[in-house]
C-alpha cells in the first residue's frame, strides 16, 4: 500500500493555508518545552526552522556539519530572493508569483504548496528587514528590486550580489539569539549518520562529532531535516564540497520515500571547467542576466579562432555575433528560465560555436558592453554632462555596474584572470540545485511519522525546474512560518510521552551500525582514495545524467554506477584513525551515499519518458530542440521506496500532480 | 588549456595531531600543479598523493570554495589567505606562485582559535561572541510590520551592507599582532548601528559582544591596521571607531 497523502487542505486555492492554520493542533505554550526537536541542517529552512521552534519554547537541538551555522551553503546565493510585493506596480501579486513558479517547474511542482510559497513570500521580506537585513535601497529609502529569469516582472528583492549570505547571516543571528538563551543546544561540527526510529515514528539520530570521533545519540520527539541538496553527486557542482546526501539518503533507507531524484538543475552562468585538477565549479549569479548579453561568434571559423586564442571577442563585430537567445528567445531573451538557457548554450557549443579554449570547447559569452554604454548614457543625462565623451559614458557605465555586481566581477577576475569590464565573461552550466528530494506531505512530513524535510532537501515547490530566487524563498518560508504550524499539530499527540530514552535497543542497533562502517572504512586495505571514486561517479552522472539524457546512456550509467559501488567497497582506501578529526572518513560516508542515490537518479531518468525542466530527454524533444512533455503518462510525482540493498529493486509510488486553478499548457518564452 | 608547464613547488606546511600535542613543520614536494588551479585545489592534489603514499592527508578547513563563507583559513608565507589581497584562500589561484618556489603553510595562530588539527583552527569563540548579543530581537513570527515602513536612507543601508559583508573567517584576528577581534566585531556592531531597526537595544548590543570578545581571550586593538589590509571583504577599520564611538555611549549611558 503506497503511504503517498498529501493531506492538501480542502477549500479554495487561496483560502487553503488559512483554514489549514485554523484547524491544525496546538501545543500549548506551557507544554512546549516537555518537547525535544532535532534540526539537522543549519541552513536558510534549518537556522530559521530552529529560530523558531525555539522561540516558540521548543527545546531545539541543531546539528552542522561546519565549524558554524553561519557557514551553510545557503550563504552562497548571490542574486536575489522572490516576493509579491508588488512594490513596483508591474502588475506582480500572489496569483502571479504562483502561476510563474508553477509554469517555470513545468507543471511537476504540488499547487497548493506553491500557492503557500508565494502566499508568504511577502511576509519573509518584512521579517527579514525587521531582522537587519540590509536590502537593496533606491534613494527614497525604499526597497529596490530586479528581475530574474523566466518572469516579466521586478519581483526580486536583493543584498548586493550576496543575498543568500545576508539572508543566512540573519537567520543566523536569530538562532544564535536562541542559542545565547540556552534555548538551542547547537552541535557544531557533527554530522547525522543514522536516523533512530522507536515504533514507527522517528524518535533520534546518530551523530558523529567529527572533532573527536565519537558517535553519539539523540533523541526527541520529532527529526527535521534540512540538508540542502545533493548536486555533488556529479562530484564538479557549484555546491560547497561538504554539501552532501547523507542525512536525507539515510531518512530514505528507513522508510521515507525519495521524489523525482532525476531532477537536478543546470544553472547557465558557471565559469566554465578549467581542467582536470578542478575540485569545484564557481557560480556567476543569474541576476547578470539583467544587464548582460549572451552570445557566440555566428561564424564557426571565427569560434575556432577565439578558442586558438587569435581573435578576441571584442574585436567581432556586432553582426557577427549571435545573441542566441534573443534570437530564439524574443520575449524573455536572456531572461529565459535556467534549463531553457542552459540547453541552448549547450547547443551552440555541441554545434562547435564553444569559445573556451580548452579540450572542452565549452563556454559562451556574457557580454556586459550594452549595458556599460546604455547605463552610462543615462547617468550621464541624470548628472547633466552635456555631450559627454565615449570614455566619459563608459566610466559611468562602468561604475553603474561595479554598483550592481561589483563583487561578482572581483570574484570572476581572481579565478579567470580575465577583466570582464573589458572581455565578456565566459560563462557555461554547471549542476546547482536539486528539485527532487526527499517525498513530504503538505505538512512537509515525510513517509516516516514525525520526520520532517525542508528546504532544498525536500521536493516539494519546484517542479521539474526552479526559478531564480525562489531557492531563497522556500528556504525561509519553509523554516520560518510553514514548520512551526505543521510541526505543532504533530508534536500535540506527544505532550505527554516523556523524554525519549536513548538506551533502547533501537539507539544500540543504530548506533553498532555506524560504528561498523566506521571500522570497515579505516581497517579497509583499499587501494584508491575515496575522491578517485567519487570522481568516476561523477563522470558517469555528468556524461549520462547530465544536460541531455538518453535511454541507452542511462542504461549504461545504471551498469557502470554498479561497477564503482562494487569497486568502492572493495578497494577504498582511508587514511587515518577513527578518533580524532578525520576528513576522509567523512567523505567515505558521504559518497557511499551519493554513489546510491546516483544510480536511483538515473533510474528515476529512465523510467520518466518525457522531457520535463531539468531533466531533458532527447529522445523526447520537438523539431526545434525544445523539451517535449508528456502530461498524459507523467503529470506525477515520482516517489521511491527503499527494498534493501539494490537500488535497482526500489518501487515507484505516483502522486498525480492535480491543477485545479491554472491550466496546464506547454511552456512557451518565445 | 593548450599545454601549461606545471609548477614545482616545495612545501612546508604545519602538522599537529590534535589540541593537545605539540605541532611541527612538514616538508613535502609536489609538481605539475596547473597554474588555473586554486591553492585548495593544489592541497587536493598534495593529499591525493599523500594517501596513494599511505600517508595521512592534510586536514584544513574548506568548504564553499566561492569565497564567501569562511570556512578557508591558511597562513600562506606569513601572510592571511597568503599573497593576494581582497581574497580567501579558495580564491587564491596558483598562477600567484613560481615555478621552484617554497610555500610555508600554517594555521591561524592566536590564543582564541586553538588547533584542532594540523591547519584547522577552531573559531567557535566568534560565535559566542555572536549569540552574547550580534542580533536584533524580533521574534520570527511574521508578524512584523511592512518591510517598507522602515525606510533606510540609501548611504546608510549600503555601508550597513559593506559591514555586514565579513564573512567571520578570522584573517583579521590571525594577523592582528594582538590577536584582536575588533574588526569582526565592530562590523556587526556598524551594521546595526547604521539600521534604525538596530537601534533599540544598541546599548546592551555593545556592552555585551564587547564583555564576550573579552571573555574569549581576544587582544584589543592598537590601530596598526593590519586586520584591515588582509580582510577578505574589505571591512574598512571606520567600523572599529563605531563600535569604539557605540560603546563609549553605551558605556556613558549604562546607569
Amino acid at each position: 500500500m503506497s503511504k503517498l497523502d498529501s493531506k492538501i487542505p480542502g477549500g479554495p486555492l487561496k483560502d487553503k493555508w488559512k483554514n489549514h492554520k485554523d484547524h491544525m493542533n496546538l501545543v500549548a505554550p506551557n507544554n512546549r518545552d516537555k518537547i525535544d526537536i532535532i534540526v539537522v541542517g543549519t541552513g536558510l529552512a534549518g537556522g530559521s526552522a530552529a529560530a523558531t521552534l525555539a522561540e516558540q519554547g521548543y527545546n531545539v537541538k541543531a546539528f552542522c556539519y561546519q565549524d558554524s551555522p553561519r557557514r551553510a551553503h545557503s550563504i552562497a546565493a548571490q542574486g536575489g530572493i522572490n516576493a509579491a510585493k508588488n512594490y513596483q506596480g508591474d502588475g506582480d501579486s500572489t496569483y502571479r508569483l504562483f502561476y510563474d513558479t508553477i509554469k517555470g517547474g513545468d507543471y511537476r511542482a504540488r499547487e497548493a504548496n506553491v500557492y503557500r510559497l508565494a502566499e508568504v513570500s511577502a511576509n519573509i521580506i518584512d521579517q527579514c528587514v525587521s531582522q537587519g537585513v540590509p536590502f537593496g535601497r533606491d534613494y527614497g529609502g525604499q526597497l529596490d528590486n530586479r528581475s530574474f529569469g523566466g518572469v516579466q516582472v521586478k519581483r526580486t528583492f536583493y543584498a548586493k550580489g550576496q543575498t543568500g549570505q545576508q539572508l543566512l547571516l540573519g537567520a543566523y543571528s536569530s538562532l544564535s539569539r536562541q542559542i545565547g538563551k540556552g534555548r538551542v543546544q547547537m552541535f557544531n561540527r557533527h554530522e547525522m549518520l543514522e536516523l533512530v526510529i522507536v515504533d514507527g515514528k522517528a524518535r533520534g539520530i546518530i551523530a558523529r562529532n567529527l572533532v573527536t570521533g565519537e558517535i553519539e545519540r539523540h533523541s526527541a520527539h520529532a527529526v527535521v531535516i534540512a540538508s540542502g541538496g545533493y548536486g555533488n553527486v556529479y562530484f564538479l557542482s557549484t555546491n560547497a564540497m561538504g554539501s552532501n546526501v547523507s542525512a536525507a539518503w539515510k531518512i530514505h533507507k528507513k522508510g521515507a520515500y525519495f521524489a523525482n531524484p532525476c531532477y537536478v538543475q543546470i544553472h547557465p552562468t558557471c565559469i566554465p571547467v578549467h581542467g582536470t585538477q578542478q575540485s569545484k565549479l564557481t557560480l556567476m549569479s543569474e541576476s547578470l542576466r539583467n544587464s548582460g548579453r549572451i552570445w557566440v561568434p555566428k561564424k564557426i571559423e571565427d569560434s575556432v579562432a577565439i578558442r586558438e586564442g587569435k581573435l578576441r571577442p571584442e574585436n567581432i563585430k556586432e553582426e557577427d555575433r549571435d545573441y542566441y537567445l534573443e534570437r530564439r528567445y524574443p520575449a524573455f531573451g536572456n531572461l529565459v528560465p535556467r534549463d531553457v538557457a542552459s540547453r541552448a548554450g549547450k547547443e551552440r557549443c555541441d554545434a562547435g560555436f564553444g569559445i573556451e579554449n580548452n579540450e572542452t570547447k565549452e563556454g559562451v559569452y556574457l557580454d556586459f558592453s550594452t549595458e556599460i554604454m546604455k547605463k552610462g548614457k543615462e547617468s550621464a543625462i541624470e548628472k547633466h554632462i552635456h555631450n559627454p565623451t565615449e570614455q566619459q559614458i563608459y566610466d559611468l557605465g562602468k561604475a553603474w555596474i561595479e554598483e550592481k555586481y561589483g563583487n561578482l566581477f572581483v570574484m570572476y577576475e581572481k579565478i579567470t584572470a580575465d577583466d570582464p569590464y573589458k572581455t565578456p565573461m565566459k560563462i557555461y552550466p554547471a549542476v546547482h540545485y536539486t528539485m527532487g528530494g526527499v517525498w513530504v506531505d503538505y505538512n512537509l512530513q515525510s513517509t516516516i511519522p514525525g520526520c520532517f524535510v525542508v528546504g532544498e532537501a525536500n521536493f516539494s515547490d519546484h517542479g521539474a525546474n526552479r526559478l531564480g530566487a525562489s531557492a531563497l524563498m522556500q528556504g525561509l518560508a519553509d523554516g520560518y512560518f510553514v514548520l512551526p504550524y505543521t510541526i505543532a499539530d504533530y508534536l500535540s499527540a506527544d505532550i505527554r510521552t516523556g523524554q525519549i530514552p536513548t538506551n533502547s535497543p533501537e539507539f544500540d542497533a543504530a548506533e553498532k551500525e555506524i560504528k561498523d562502517k566506521v571500522n570497515f572504512f579505516v581497517n579497509n586495505k583499499g587501494t584508491h582514495s575515496v575522491d578517485y571514486f567519487h570522481k568516476q561517479l561523477g563522470h558517469i552522472m555528468w556524461n549520462k545524467v547530465g544536460m541531455g539524457r538518453t535511454p541507452e546512456g542511462l542504461r549504461e550509467a545504471i551498469v557502470e554506477i554498479d561497477e564503482v559501488k562494487k569497486n568502492f567497497w572493495k578497494d577504498v582506501k582511508v587514511m587515518g584513525e577513527t578518533e580524532g578529526m578525520n576528513t576522509e572518513l567523512e567523505k567515505a560516508f558521504r559518497v557511499a551515499d551519493f554513489i546510491e542515490l546516483g544510480q536511483l537518479m538515473a533510474i528515476d531518468a529512465l523510467h520518466r519518458n518525457e522531457s520535463c525542466g531539468g531533466h531533458f530527454r532527447e529522445d523526447h524533444a520537438t523539431p526545434e530542440g525544445e523539451a517535449e512533455r508528456d502530461d498524459v503518462n507523467f503529470k506525477y510525482v515520482g516517489a521511491w521506496e527503499y527494498q534493501g540493498d539494490d537500488i535497482k529493486h526500489e518501487v515507484l509510488h505516483k502522486e498525480d500532480l492535480i491543477y485545479d486553478n491554472i491550466e496546464v499548457k506547454a511552456r512557451s518564452y518565445k | 588549456m593548450s599545454a601549461k608547464k606545471g609548477l614545482h613547488l616545495t612545501l612546508k606546511i604545519w602538522r599537529q595531531k590534535n589540541t593537545k600535542t605539540k605541532g611541527q613543520f612538514e616538508t613535502y614536494k609536489i609538481s605539475d600543479v596547473s597554474t588555473d588551479s586554486s591553492f585548495l585545489e593544489m592541497l587536493d592534489i598534495l593529499n591525493e598523493n599523500l594517501i596513494n603514499d599511505g600517508k595521512e592527508p592534510i586536514a584544513f578547513d574548506h568548504d564553499c570554495r566561492e569565497g564567501i563563507c569562511g570556512m578557508c583559513s591558511l597562513y600562506i608565507n606569513g601572510r592571511a589567505h597568503g599573497p593576494d589581497t581582497g581574497i580567501t584562500t579558495c580564491q587564491l589561484h596558483m598562477r600567484m606562485f613560481k615555478d621552484g618556489e617554497t610555500i610555508v603553510i600554517e594555521p591561524w595562530r592566536s590564543a582564541a582559535f586553538p588547533v584542532i588539527k594540523d591547519l584547522m583552527v577552531d573559531r567557535s569563540a566568534f560565535d559566542r561572541v555572536m549569540a552574547a548579543g550580534g542580533f536584533i530581537s524580533v521574534n520570527t513570527s511574521g508578524n512584523t510590520l511592512d518591510a517598507n515602513a522602515i525606510p533606510v536612507p540609501k548611504e546608510d543601508a549600503d555601508k550597513a551592507m559593506d559591514a555586514a559583508a565579513c564573512i567571520g573567517c578570522g584573517a583579521c584576528v590571525a594577523t592582528c599582532k594582538n590577536g584582536s577581534a575588533m574588526l569582526f566585531v565592530g562590523a556587526k556592531v556598524s551594521q546595526y548601528a547604521l539600521l534604525p531597526q538596530g537601534r533599540v537595544e544598541a546599548t546592551r548590543r555593545v556592552l555585551n559582544m564587547v564583555k564576550a570578545m573579552d571573555d574569549e581571550g581576544f587582544g584589543n586593538c592598537s590601530n596598526t591596521g593590519a586586520c584591515e589590509v588582509e580582510c577578505p571583504k574589505g571591512i574598512s577599520l571606520e567600523n572599529i571607531a563605531r563600535m569604539n564611538r557605540e560603546y563609549m555611549a553605551a558605556y556613558a549611558d549604562r546607569g
